[in-house]
């Protein structure tokens, strides 16, 4: 089984709709961002001064990368007591017409962390915990914020780089107010309608009941057909890289997903925010051919893995000798719709499906797992991804920079001791976290317990696990019963730290930056934009990725892999 | 240090047996925590010697003769890192040697007060203090830095310099600081110390290229962070790697769990050992080749920024040109005979020892064979020439000649007076980059003196380098600007400052800084000072005045103006050196993981063999090989180190280009050429 040519256009449509998408949109925000007060529709711009009034604040008092941080935590830790009250709560509070009983302690620590951190790793059933009051002002009002603050953290970083001599970095709560009323929010309305109009459900209806018409299911059970506020939740968890479904199965339900034009909808806004940033942060900096020299990268990395779990995916193996790989795919979507959005929600650190990831061949499967182990950074997160990259084009540019004899500059400002200290522990973090999390839960029993299949499969599935929470990104594998304690704890404290200590990080070497001064460009300086940066920064993601990772892969899927094409011995 | 006692070949079999031994000093933890990756592997090798020790009792997890040679191997790694720094250590010692001897047991004659008849104490030239006078005579070493407070003395400074030829040193101006070291051939002087024992260039010198004083710049601190960050990352690839083994083998029901040794064997091969090792050695060489090139750093900080400079300041004279301006012709003015304006130019010019006015004496004489009279003969008094008149001239019989630069003449006939074809004659002069010379006598003017300049050959395809480097090149000269305009575009320089004053240098300075730039210049003068001190990187000649000296960070002690741009070479040299080997040091790991990775599982995951894609013979062998060429390769990457990566003035892309290819893909293609090689050899062996 090969590609048709409807899929080779289906593709290209996509790159297209995405690219132009993105620039417009990447202009935008970067109008939203440089504008004064003043910048926005009337509407919103009424909405974003309300906001100032009820929150008492003055959206011109700039601040330094320590008060920004300060401020980004103490949002944080406001938002994780509200969410975990909610949830340990929500049988006493109205919208719960299921009568949901209170979420237990590791669960709800678990999800509170998951949606703040823009992880929206699910450790249970969104249709049998959540109420829709829970869905509603808890895990929706976090897909926004969790999603603008990653937005805010990159402004940050974008002026710290443009700025020269200066102490200060921006408003956080003007940043976040900002991303959230003129970016998240208009964007997402557009989306929910598109979706219902494609028959994506949004009511407060009560479960509907059906008697099922197969014989061996038990007349006297009830089943029940969930209902709910699908359609604005589907739009910001796409919007925002959130990725945490309404219903368990995320976008293959046909609720949240219904037709092919919506699975295009739902798979642009994926990624629309992250390649629209790129563009942002070409214009920010005055020099679009930076944005687009990321954005480049990204892309190469994401084409290269595309391309190998489609091919993983038609290609015909052992246990599906005739066609390719179908299994845990909708046949609404196919193979080349199911490892197109497989490959776009764990490139950026969005972590909804519509397919089952487990099912995919050992390749297809890797394919995810080394795009969330490359730090979500192939697009990467809203905000987040971009940051993530700038990082990753700091450290390239210091290496080449040695190579050529010169102390390293990148965009005009010099790299020196402290922001390679800050770079490391961004690109320590996350291996660390994925790395040892996946030690402890395979050498102690309540992390084998959850272990469906005892076998090479099984280490993949704890892999992929810590790797989605290691890096925000929030999918699942499944295969792993992960709602006890043990995960929710684990990767409720993996998520938590590959969120702030990269955050903070990114911050400091905004404040650090946005203090230097600007370097005029000379022949000495490397050019960020050619080609030859391109692939060096490619090569560094994927070298440090790569390397980090291959022991691990060799284990897992590489072995899977290999033992499907040979044979076990 | 003359030219030809400097060792110019890499391994000197003395300095390499001091190296040798050096070797197993270094292998104290106290000095290894100091290099976080070299010290990673000296736990590893003590880590795999105890491993091996236990294994002879009994509790193997490994063959005993598998775990000795990693164990033994890793050693080595160590001993070969230690051994590049000794070597780049024992290079620099070599240089300081003959300084040192120098000043072994040297005595000084100290005197209290300049008096006539000021008694002198024999003293030991390591007990001066500041402010301490001493008295040198001729064939004597001069004890310490300092300058003459009393006389005038030849002073050989070959010992510091390798030029034969005595350079003269006495009270006052810009020739009173003598260095240590150094030896007074003729008459005496009075010396004032300037420095204390232990600060002296020399010591400084010493202390600098031994690696005992010697701080990690800026730089090689963010490079360490990297390397450490890297190390981390492995050390935690590698244990957690040996809970992914256990449960491996638990649910595949077959193999061993992956032993300490191989997974220390990995951990070495994959942290960045390869630069780690040599790191200090390419700091260490990189301040050798600057004192081969006879400039002395007073950091390894100012050799660093010296790379990174992306503009020159160059003084015209000496740098540009060659120092002397040639008399070429007379220009009357109307009315004055052309020989009356040459007898008038000479007679202005006979007591001007500089080389301008000696040509003005010999063209005239050339010229109208006007002889050159006899200073002593004249009743005549002669006007030196003072930066605050700027000029000089003769005073003879009641009448005043004097000879200077348009505008000081100008002013001191009167502004306005000054006929217009001479101010005219002077212009076209000046536009042909020659500079005019005003003769007055008695106020009124005589006709102009063109005197020429002459840009030294080779140096217009030296700024063209400086430019594709991406270094703006700024001349600094004295001259007026149509004068400056007109030999800058004749030498190539990108920007010219004219009529140049301290004030003027130093605001340029601080204009460019401002604007991001860093900045080189090089200096000699008490006036230079502040400039010198703004400058990111100061360049002083050993010539040049104490005050010079302490605002510059590096001396030049050959005082030659185009030192400079070897110096910045330097520094951008020591910088590649450091990035080529830390891209080659990670590129080699893909390879490693090729070697290691299906061996490390073969009992596990036999179907792994199916990445073992150099067909190593082996596991053990296919993990020796990995360790064998990590420990190699670091001696095989010294004569880089020491020599430093070749540097070409070229822009950065076309740069860095050539070494990604060669030390980034070369650092992914060699190492599975040489582990193969290093397989099929001990297989072969049956080592």
């Amino acid at each position: 089984m090969s590609m048709t040519f409807a899929e080779y256009a289906q593709l290209i449509v996509y790159f297209a709709l995405l690219l132009s998408g993105g620039f417009a949109l990447g202009k935008y925000m970067t109008y939203i961002f440089e504008g004064e007060a003043g910048a926005g529709l009337p509407l919103l711009k009424q909405l974003e001064q309300l906001t100032y009034k009820a929150g008492g604040i003055d959206p011109r008092i700039e601040m330094t990368w320590v008060t920004y941080s300060r401020s980004l935590m103490g949002f944080s830790l406001i938002s994780f007591v509200a969410l975990y009250a909610l949830q340990r709560m929500q049988n006493l509070l109205p919208f719960n017409p299921e009568s949901l009983q209170a979420v237990s302690a590791d669960s709800a620590f678990n999800t509170t962390i998951s949606f703040i951190s823009n992880t929206n790793w699910q450790g249970y059933s969104g249709e049998t915990t959540l109420s829709y009051l829970s869905q509603m002002l808890g895990l929706t009002v976090q897909n926004f914020v969790s999603a603008a603050v990653g937005i805010s953290v990159l402004v940050a970083l974008i002026r710290g780089i443009v700025r020269h001599q200066s102490n200060t970095i921006g408003n956080f709560w003007s940043d976040l107010t900002r991303s959230i009323i003129h970016i998240l929010l208009p964007l997402s309305v557009v989306l929910a309608l598109m979706l219902v109009w494609q028959g994506a459900i949004q009511n407060f209806n009560a479960y509907v009941e059906y008697t099922p018409l197969e014989q061996h299911q038990d007349p006297k059970d009830k089943y029940k057909i969930a209902m709910g506020p699908a359609a604005s939740q589907i739009a910001i968890k796409q919007l925002g890289t959130n990725g945490g479904g309404f219903f368990n199965v995320n976008s293959s339900h046909p609720y949240e997903n219904p037709t092919s034009l919506s699975n295009l909808f739902e798979t642009l806004a994926i990624l629309i925010i992250p390649v629209g940033l790129c563009f942002t942060f070409g214009f920010m900096v005055k020099r679009l051919k930076e944005g687009l020299a990321l954005l480049w990268a990204m892309s190469f990395i994401f084409f290269i893995l595309l391309a190998l779990g489609l091919w993983a995916e038609f290609t015909p193996n052992s246990a599906m000798p005739l066609s390719g790989n179908m299994e845990g795919k909708e046949t609404r979507f196919g193979i080349t719709s199911s490892m197109l959005w497989a490959t776009c929600t764990t490139a950026a650190s969005n972590g909804s499906v519509n397919c089952m990831h487990d099912s995919l061949t050992p390749l297809g499967g890797l394919v995810p797992m080394v795009l969330m182990q490359l730090g979500e950074i192939i697009y990467g997160g809203v905000g987040s991804g971009l940051y993530g990259m700038i990082i990753f084009a700091i450290v390239a540019v210091f290496v080449a920079g040695l190579m050529v004899g010169r102390t390293p500059e990148y965009l005009g400002k010099k790299i020196e001791a402290f922001e390679i200290k800050m770079s490391t522990l961004v690109l320590l973090i996350p291996p660390f976290v994925v790395l040892i999390g996946t030690a402890i839960a395979v050498s102690i029993e309540a992390g084998k317990a959850g272990v469906l299949n005892q076998s090479v499969h099984g280490f993949s599935e704890i892999l992929y696990a810590f790797s989605s929470a290691g890096n925000n990104n929030g999918s699942a594998f499944a295969g792993l019963s992960a709602n006890t304690p043990f995960y929710n704890y684990a990767l409720g404290v993996a998520m938590f730290i590959s969120r702030y200590w990269l955050a903070l990080p990114v911050l400091a070497i905004a404040g650090s930056l946005a203090q230097k001064k600007l370097i005029p460009a000379s022949n000495g300086t490397i050019p960020t934009t050619g080609p030859l940066f391109i692939g060096f920064l490619i090569s560094i993601v994927l070298i440090v990725g790569a390397l980090t990772f291959i022991p691990a892969l060799a284990l897992g899927p590489i072995v899977e892999h290999l033992q499907m094409t040979f044979g076990a011995k | 240090m003359k030219v030809s006692q400097k060792p110019n070949k890499l391994f000197e079999p003395e300095i390499m047996k001091q190296a040798f031994c050096d070797s197993f000093i270094k292998l104290d933890p106290r000095i290894q925590i100091k290099n976080p990756v070299m010290f990673v592997v000296e736990i590893a090798s003590v880590l795999t010697t105890i491993i091996y020790l236990v294994s002879l009792s009994g509790e193997k997890e490994a063959s005993s003769s598998f775990i000795l040679s990693i164990s033994l191997w890793l050693w080595f790694t160590l001993l070969s890192a230690n051994f590049s720094e000794a070597m780049a250590e024992g290079r620099g010692k070599a240089q300081a040697k003959s300084l040192r001897e120098s000043r072994k047991d040297l005595m000084a004659k100290k005197i209290e007060s300049l008096e006539p008849k000021a008694e002198t104490i024999q003293v030991q030239a390591t007990s001066l203090r500041i402010g301490d006078m001493v008295l040198v005579e001729a064939q004597e070493i001069i004890p310490c830095d300092g300058d003459v407070v009393e006389g005038i003395a030849s002073v050989d400074e070959s010992a510091i310099t390798g030029e034969s030829a005595p350079v003269i040193r006495e009270s006052g101006g810009d020739r009173s600081s003598v260095t240590g070291g150094t030896k007074v051939l003729s008459d005496w002087i009075i010396i004032k110390i300037t420095v204390n024992p232990g600060e002296t260039f020399i010591e400084q010198m010493i202390a600098l290229v031994e690696g005992a004083k010697r701080q990690k710049t800026p730089n090689e601190i963010a490079l360490n962070i990297l390397l450490a960050a890297f190390t981390l990352i492995f050390l935690v690839v590698t244990t957690t790697l040996y809970s992914f083994s256990k449960y491996s083998t638990e649910v595949s029901g077959q193999g061993q769990v992956i032993s300490i040794t191989v997974l220390v064997a990995l951990l070495v091969c994959l942290i960045p050992t390869t630069i780690g090792g040599l790191l200090s050695a390419i700091g260490i060489a990189g301040m050798d080749r600057l004192i081969r090139a006879n400039v002395i750093a007073m950091s390894g900080r100012a050799v660093e920024a010296a790379g990174d400079v992306d503009m020159l300041l160059l003084d015209k004279t000496g740098t540009i040109t060659l120092g002397a301006r040639q008399a070429s012709s007379f220009y009357p003015a109307p009315g004055i005979s052309e020989p009356d304006l040459a007898d008038a130019a000479q007679l202005a010019s006979l007591a001007d020892e500089t080389p301008e006015g000696r040509s003005i004496v010999v063209l005239a004489k050339e010229k109208y064979n006007i002889r050159d009279r006899n200073i002593h003969d004249l009743d005549a008094t002669f006007v030196e020439f003072s930066a605050h008149t700027r000029m000089s001239g003769v005073d003879m019989n009641g009448i005043k000649i004097r000879k200077g630069a348009v505008d000081a003449i100008e002013e001191y006939v009167g502004t306005g007076t000054v006929a217009r074809e001479i101010i005219e004659t002077a212009q076209k002069v000046a536009k042909e980059g020659a500079t005019p010379l005003l003769v007055a006598r008695d106020k009124q003017v005589l006709g102009v003196v063109k005197l020429k300049d002459i840009v030294k050959g080779g140096i217009k395809e030296r700024f063209a380098d400086l430019r594709a480097m991406g270094i703006k090149t700024v001349m600094i000269t004295g001259d007026n600007p149509i004068t400056a305009a007109a030999i800058a575009a004749e030498a190539g320089v990108d920007d010219y400052l004219a009529q140049a004053t301290p004030e003027g240098k130093l605001k340029l300075i601080k204009e460019n800084q401002a604007g991001g730039r860093l900045i080189a210049m090089t200096g000699d003068g008490t006036n230079d000072a502040p400039a010198l001190a703004q400058a990111d990187v100061a360049v002083v000649m050993n010539s040049g005045t104490q005050a010079a000296k302490e605002a510059g960070n590096m001396i030049d002690l050959d005082s030659s103006p185009t030192k400079l741009i070897e110096i910045v070479e330097i520094g951008k040299q020591l910088l590649m050196t450091r990035g080529a080997l830390t891209t080659f040091s990670i590129a080699n790991d893909v390879a490693k993981y090729f070697a290691i990775i299906p061996a490390a599982f073969a009992t596990t995951y036999p179907v792994l063999n199916k990445l073992n894609i150099m067909n190593l013979q082996s596991p053990e062998s296919a993990i020796l090989s990995a360790v064998i060429f990590n420990a190699l390769i670091i001696l095989g990457l010294l004569p880089v180190a020491l020599r430093g990566v070749k540097y070409r003035a070229v822009g950065a892309e076309l740069l860095l280009r050539d070494n990604i290819f060669i030390y980034g893909l070369g650092g992914l293609i060699v190492p599975f050429i040489g582990i193969k090689i290093i397989d099929v050899l001990i297989s072969g062996f049956k080592i």
